[in-house]
């Protein structure tokens, strides 16, 4: 942090604001990992260079605007040329931008090298929540918005955290160079955690890759930052590092748990079961489209309150929950949810809302419906 | 040439135009088009800004209060594509068609039918586009920059006017452009050498150039998203084969030059008033010709700086950056050229200058964050911010916007032959000037503390900052419906504008009465 004095300056400017209330920040922060910092002090550097030739040129023109006015009796000159000067003021704004490309040349090198990983993670951007996969571990797990919706339309109040905290955040070790590969289930977003300098496009049918080293444990908050539909502004990003050993026993129960999902696949579901743990699938995964009472936002998103689908034959409605319907928005949750999540689904929407069809689908049966395609 | 063109002048209204509203949907007159396209922009900029009132009004406070995100995101998609392509776009075009023809002493566009043409296709395309609102599933939603599979797969169904919207507009601005090169080329009067021709008339040149290269690759782009949408090809569909990487590459070889045709006519505007409010000549015309044509060269090779974060490999990334660093150069030209202007010049702050002198400091404040966007490793903090829309912003509303404002001050004796109301034109610059920065300044801030751009709700922490910034946006808004009046009062009546009513003015449109005649030019001057 001495390296710089820029560094010193930028801190100081964004402290004094900072203290006078968090909430009027008005510069980046330096962040948490060795690119960021040197991100910052790029973005510092080249910010000072704009305020040093603006000060001159904006200087040069309030010089102009009250000495140089009619009203002091000012008499025009008539120069409009002056080569050396033209020549001048094209050479040195062009030997300034050379000195600024060098750092940034060797800053985006390095941001490029994610070889050598210790962990690799492949991150995808589903509309609208992510997924993170830890490759080789047996580990996934989607990430959704924790903030109640009643604190997005105004009916308690919002907390610290409004928008930026999520049911399970991705979880790192510090100290540990992490690889992301990031790809797109649907549409484009783009995975940002900005105290990391990492910012990284999601797309369908591309893996792109970013890397990072975090220097502290501590909670870092992020947001999708590429339009990607209804919910952009609701699918937020929280990585939690943790020291080595703490991520370690993480890991460790994670794998534990997902064991046990297997084991609940085998397990006997009775009807009222499925329907209440459906009522929370539901609540994560399907109510951005099809709304809190099942009746969605037609024509974008079709209800299923009384729909054709959620009260016509099961077997129709298991197979475009676990398929989706290609060229809309309703995805294949089959790739996305567990067995005995799509059957609570499909069982909770059969029977809430009034749609009293009465019947449930097992997870057996979705067990059968995957085995059936990867044949 | 204009032999030709006063022979049919003469047939047709040789005493002065039609009576009633056919005069304005046959006119081929090009004071009557260019008042046409004028009239069009500005209610185009009062739509497209009402649209920035919802988006600012939702935003005000933390949560959901007034809309929903749906109808939010439509808010975002149709400001941008209305002020973009029905506000600034017609606005520049009406200005070239009053001005260019005055400035080179012509007696009117070379194309005149097809001048029709071109803006009657625009309120088509306009009514079609902003209809789409009004149908079930709603207007474009995904951004004016329409990424796909967002605008193809995920799109609603309206995307399919959308798109014929964009191919009217296209061949609107193509025609246009058309125009203005054959009447530059053209009709130039005897002595008028191409270094002798105003500043904005070699800008519309370079612009118009641009959008003949340019428009057709929009066209392109818009008709593939077309076919993946209903014949079942797959350009941006990565399930298909096909590359959504693919659309940003087309649409940013278009969108980057548009950039420049949104900014340049407006360079070439103030590099009149400049001098004229400071009673000397423009300080490196030539340079400034040479400026203006090495941005347009820069313009086609930049456009993947829109695209840091897609992935592109690292060479790709260091050429992209380093050539936008270069943009800088020339641009920098210009600047200089215009504080050089005002150095030890006569100033006087008439409404066209203010507009001007906060044109030049403000358009700078958004070269400034555009070269700090350059720096690729700190355009990944930056990209898709609030800090990406207090710059484009930055350099659109005090650069295109106050630039059609200053020229419309400083015109606006010619074309009504009245002076405007000089105190009512000062209080809506300063209302402008201090509404504009409000709304835009705190953007920078709140972009550089994470708020990420085209979100309808967002976190505690940017909340003082998005109410001053809404606070602003209020202001600047009512402050153009204030515009309208000046501009009304100004045609119904004022104080009689000599042929000349700026002492330090230069070029042929001050030899020409005021208000300008229909027909001028009919016997071409001489330009020593």
């Amino acid at each position: 942090m001495t390296r710089h004095p820029h560094v010193w300056m930028g801190l100081l400017l964004w402290s004094i604001f900072s203290q006078a209330q968090a909430a009027w920040t008005v510069n980046m922060a330096p962040g948490a990992t060795q690119i960021s910092n040197a991100v910052f002090d790029l973005h510092m550097t080249i910010f000072w260079i704009c305020v040093v030739i603006g000060i001159i040129v904006f200087g040069a023109m309030f010089w102009s605007m009250m000495m140089h006015r009619r009203s002091t009796g000012q008499n025009a000159a008539h120069f409009h040329e002056n080569t050396r000067v033209e020549i001048l003021w094209t050479i040195v704004p062009f030997l300034i931008l050379v000195l600024m490309a060098i750092p940034a040349t060797a800053t985006l090198i390095k941001m490029y090298d994610s070889s050598e990983s210790e962990i690799d993670i492949q991150v995808t951007g589903y509309q609208w929540k992510w997924h993170y996969k830890y490759l080789g571990q047996d580990v996934e797990f989607f990430s959704n918005l924790a903030t109640p919706a009643e604190q997005i339309h105004n009916q308690s109040a919002k907390g610290e955290h409004y928008l930026l905290e999520v049911d399970k955040p991705l979880v790192l070790p510090v100290d540990a160079k992490v690889r992301f590969l990031v790809t797109s289930a649907d549409v484009i977003h783009s995975w940002w955690v900005p105290a990391f300098a990492v910012k990284r496009d999601a797309i369908p049918g591309f893996v792109n890759e970013a890397w990072t080293r975090v220097d502290k444990p501590g909670l870092y908050r992020g947001q999708c930052a590429e339009l990607c539909g209804k919910d952009h502004g609701f699918m937020p990003i929280v990585v939690e590092v943790k020291s080595k050993p703490d991520y370690e026993k993480w890991l460790g129960e994670r794998k534990a748990e997902a064991a046990q999902l297997k084991e609940l696949t085998s397990k006997e579901w009775t009807r009222e079961e499925l329907v209440e743990r459906g009522d929370k699938v539901y609540h994560t995964t399907c109510v951005a489209c099809h709304q809190a009472e099942g009746q969605g936002l037609p024509p974008m998103f079709p209800a299923l309150k009384g729909s054709k689908i959620a009260t016509g034959p099961i077997k129709d409605h298991l197979n475009i929950v676990f398929h989706g319907k290609p060229g809309t928005s309703m995805a294949a949750f089959g790739k996305q949810l567990s067995e005995v999540d799509i059957a609570a689904v499909v069982t909770y929407e059969r029977n809430a809302w009034g749609n009293n069809k009465g019947d449930m689908v097992t997870p057996k049966e979705v067990l059968e419906l995957k085995q059936a395609e990867s044949q | 040439m204009s032999a030709v063109i006063d022979d049919h002048g003469h047939a047709d209204h040789a005493h002065g135009p039609a009576k009633g509203l056919m005069r304005w949907v046959l006119t081929t007159n090009h004071k009557d088009i260019g008042t046409l396209y004028l009239w069009f922009a500005f209610s185009m900029f009062l739509l497209g800004g009402s649209f920035a009132m919802v988006i600012r009004a939702e935003l005000f406070q933390p949560g959901l209060q007034i809309v929903q995100p749906e109808f939010f995101n439509q808010m975002t998609t149709m400001h941008g594509l209305v002020m973009v392509f029905g506000a600034v776009m017609p606005a520049f075009v009406g200005l070239a068609n009053w001005m260019v023809p005055l400035m080179i002493g012509a007696p009117d566009m070379a194309l005149p039918r097809m001048n029709n043409f071109s803006f009657w296709l625009l309120p088509a395309a306009f009514l079609m586009l902003v209809s789409t609102l009004f149908t079930p599933g709603g207007g474009p939603n995904f951004g004016w920059t329409f990424y796909a599979p967002l605008s193809t797969t995920y799109a609603p169904e309206s995307v399919t006017f959308f798109i014929f919207a964009i191919h009217l507009m296209g061949i609107s601005s193509i025609m246009g452009a058309i125009n203005v090169v054959a009447t530059i080329l053209n009709l130039r009067a005897p002595g008028m050498t191409l270094m002798k021709m105003p500043l904005f008339v070699w800008t519309w040149l370079i612009t118009a150039f641009l959008l003949i290269a340019v428009m057709p690759v929009l066209a392109g782009c818009v008709t593939m998203m077309l076919m993946d949408i209903h014949f079942g090809t797959s350009f941006f569909s990565a399930a298909g084969g096909g590359d959504p990487v693919l659309f940003q590459h087309v649409f940013w070889f278009f969108g980057h030059p548009e950039v420049y045709i949104m900014i340049l006519p407006a360079f070439g505007a103030v590099s009149s008033i400049i001098p004229a409010f400071s009673r000397k000549p423009l300080f490196g015309y030539t340079s400034m010709v040479y400026a203006t044509a090495a941005i347009a060269f820069l313009s086609f090779i930049v456009w993947a700086h829109h695209m840091f974060v897609v992935g592109i490999p690292l060479v790709g990334e260091l050429f992209f950056m380093y050539a936008t660093l270069l943009i800088a150069v020339p641009t920098g030209v210009k600047v200089f050229n215009w504080a050089s202007t005002m150095w030890q010049g006569s100033l006087t702050f008439e409404t066209p200058m203010l507009f001007a002198v906060a044109f030049v400091i403000l358009f700078s404040i958004g070269g400034f964050s555009g070269l700090m966007l350059a720096i690729a490793p700190a355009d990944f903090q930056y990209q898709d911010t609030y800090f990406v829309v207090a710059h484009f912003h930055y350099v659109l509303v005090p650069g295109a916007i106050f630039g059609i404002f200053a020229s419309a001050y400083y015109w606006l004796p010619k074309w009504t032959g009245h002076m405007y109301d000089e105190t009512l034109g000062k209080l809506h610059f300063w209302l402008s000037f201090i509404g504009m920065n409000l709304a835009f300044f705190p953007m920078h801030f709140v972009g550089l503390a994470g708020m990420p751009r085209r979100i309808p709700d967002y976190n505690l922490q940017f909340a003082d900052f998005n109410m001053v910034s809404s606070i602003g946006a209020f202001m600047f808004g009512t402050t153009q419906i204030f515009f309208l009046f000046i501009v009304i009062k100004t045609i119904r009546g004022g104080p009689p504008a000599p042929a000349k009513p700026w002492d330090g003015a230069e070029g042929l449109e001050w030899s020409v009465p005021s208000p300008a005649p229909y027909h001028t030019f009919t016997t071409p001057p001489e330009v020593k």
